[in-house]
């Protein structure tokens, strides 16, 4: 099958919606089907043969911070031309109400639409107030797919009509081996965290809080971070003097650095305090046999089965994490009982799982329906009201 | 002996008339901050309303749309800290960076090659378009407007006699109004980041 995936975030920065889009091309690719993907990036980025680049993406506010977004008539062209040279049997947009390509494909394309929802997003009115904006090309999508029961909620209580489920994948086979750092994970213990410093909902000032607790009481343990930041030294002075050199900055790390950073460290913490749909680094952790401690938030209590599958504690509170990191510092059958569980829990989140479940919803839409093609209006703004 | 008398009493007199006259000017200058602010809280909430009727028009791309209303969407009262109604806790981002969001997604549609040649012919673009840029450069005068006059105030307040007699009474030293106002990229301005 030929198949038209749109990517609305650049994809020269890091980001969970564009590794899902990445690793579910991939997948589909090694199943047989030919896949095409557009999505922002510069254009000194080196990009794989499948992706097609929509030029650069433009840092602007949205939704309380900055996304890098591809928008504006010059972006509708290139969309529509890609669809127009595609011949893609099957049209599949990520994150549709995102100002950005899929938006734009959306309200381009005719056909068999598939689109995804990645964001849980409690309470904002935001999609709600902005819909009759996006509506003309919500209202052309056919299947729709949430990657958790949080995103298919946002969905169903913000923009109405419902969603199949298909829980993100993890290419858990790229997770399971690596060489640790050089002299990590240490006598002393090691926690690790992986996500951006500066962005508040990741909880890494949960983790700093709690880590005066426990590295207080354990004067071998150390942390390791990675991920980027505007300003890592303010990260360092948030932690006390005398806990400072114990605390280690990578920085953002590249794919293959990532891993071996989950191979550094003796207990992976994600102290999310919200706005997480899926909470893929974690189930990477999961994927590379790490006992997790996460916060008790519904993607990954989800993920976790329940507790079963790693710790939870109660979202925010730093005392908690000490405890429950601190447990699991001093038990290592727990820590290998732990790891063995998520090891069994990720699996069935692998993407050849998860490329198979969103093939059957290709194979659903395209029934009965003709290829993907461009409307017939050319530079025209058709939005009815 | 009574020269003298007259003379004391003269001096308080005076000292007492000008006195009342700083605190006058005080309370006068404290009155003006509030209208410069009316005025700013003014031509902010006519700049929202002419973006939102702009990304409304269907001039725009959806993607285009969708962030200025977003943007629009933020610095309402309510959702952003300031001006929310009585008994209503905003929710939000602060008025400031709210309003500076606003100013960056303007700014992000305008900078597009070729924006305003994309539009020229649609009917009512120009006059919007210039609406919407007018409704800008009034944000930054009254801006200016009420941070000069805050300046002044707050000159005013930091005097010793003022300071020592107390000429302000209760009233607050009214706070600056920062936010990144242009609608055309400078090299001086915040960074996009925050």
């Amino acid at each position: 099958m030929k198949i038209g995936i749109t990517c609305p975030y650049s994809w020269d920065v890091p980001g969970g919606v564009q590794q899902h889009i990445r690793d579910l091309a991939e997948a589909l690719i090694d199943q047989g089907h030919e896949v095409s993907v557009i999505s922002p990036a510069d254009d000194d980025t080196p990009l794989p043969p499948y992706v097609t680049g929509a030029g650069r993406a433009v840092p602007v506010p949205y939704n309380g911070s900055v996304a890098r977004l591809s928008f504006g008539f010059l972006s509708v062209s290139r969309v529509r031309r890609w669809i127009r040279e595609g011949g893609f049997d099957v049209l599949h947009v990520h994150e549709p109400e995102i100002p950005s390509l899929s938006l734009l494909a959306c309200w381009v394309a005719t056909g068999p639409i598939v689109a995804t929802v990645h964001t849980a997003i409690p309470r904002s009115r935001i999609l709600l107030v902005t819909y009759p904006v996006v509506r003309t090309g919500m209202e052309k999508i056919n299947g729709r797919i949430a990657v958790s029961e949080a995103a298919r909620t946002t969905l169903v209580e913000h923009i109405g009509g419902d969603a199949v489920v298909i829980p993100n994948g993890v290419a858990t086979r790229r997770y399971r081996k690596a060489d640790p750092l050089p002299g990590w994970p240490g006598s002393g213990g090691a926690i690790g965290f992986l996500g951006r410093l500066d962005e508040p909902r990741k909880g890494l000032s949960v983790l700093l809080k709690a880590f005066e607790i426990l590295g207080a009481a354990r004067p071998g343990l150390r942390l390791l971070i990675a991920g980027p930041a505007a300003n890592a030294a303010e990260v360092l002075h948030r932690v006390s003097a005398g806990l400072r050199d114990r605390v280690v900055l990578l920085g953002q790390v590249s794919e293959d650095d990532k891993v071996r950073v989950l191979h550094s460290v003796d207990v992976f913490c994600s102290p999310n305090t919200g706005g997480e749909s899926f909470g893929i680094v974690t189930a990477e952790a999961m994927a590379a046999g790490l006992p997790i401690v996460a916060s008790d938030i519904d993607a990954f209590r989800q993920v976790l089965r329940g507790g079963q599958a790693g710790e939870l504690f109660a979202t925010g509170d730093a005392a908690d994490l000490a405890r429950a990191a601190g447990r699991l510092l001093d038990d290592a059958s727990r820590r290998t009982e732990l790891s063995a569980a998520a090891l069994a829990a990720v699996a069935d989140y692998d993407w050849s799982v998860v490329a198979r479940a969103v093939f059957s919803v290709y194979e659903t839409v395209v029934l009965g329906s003709t290829q993907v093609a461009v409307t017939a209006a050319g530079g025209d703004f058709p939005q009815d009201g | 002996m009574i020269t003298d008398i007259v003379i004391v009493v003269a001096a308080a007199l005076l000292a007492g008339v000008y006195v009342s006259w700083r605190a006058g000017r005080i309370d006068r200058l404290h009155a003006r901050v509030e209208m410069a602010r009316a005025a700013l809280d003014v031509t902010l909430l006519r700049r929202s309303s002419v973006a939102l009727e702009l990304a409304t028009s269907g001039l725009l791309d959806p993607a285009t749309s969708l962030l200025l209303a977003a943007a629009v969407h933020g610095t309402r009262p309510g959702e952003s800290g300031v001006a929310a109604p009585a008994g209503q806790q905003g929710s939000g981002r602060p008025r400031d960076l709210a309003e500076s969001d606003l100013t960056r997604a303007l700014r992000a549609a305008f900078s597009q090659p070729g924006f305003r040649a994309s539009l020229s012919g649609k009917e009512g673009a120009d006059e919007l378009l210039a609406e919407v840029e007018a409704a800008a450069h009034q944000v930054f005068l009254a801006r200016k407007f009420y941070n000069d006059m805050v300046a002044a105030t707050r000159e005013a307040r930091r005097r010793p006699l003022a300071r020592l007699l107390r000429l302000c009474g209760k009233a607050k030293a009214p706070e600056f109004f920062e936010m990144d106002d242009s609608l055309v990229a400078e090299r001086s301005s915040a960074p996009l980041g925050l």
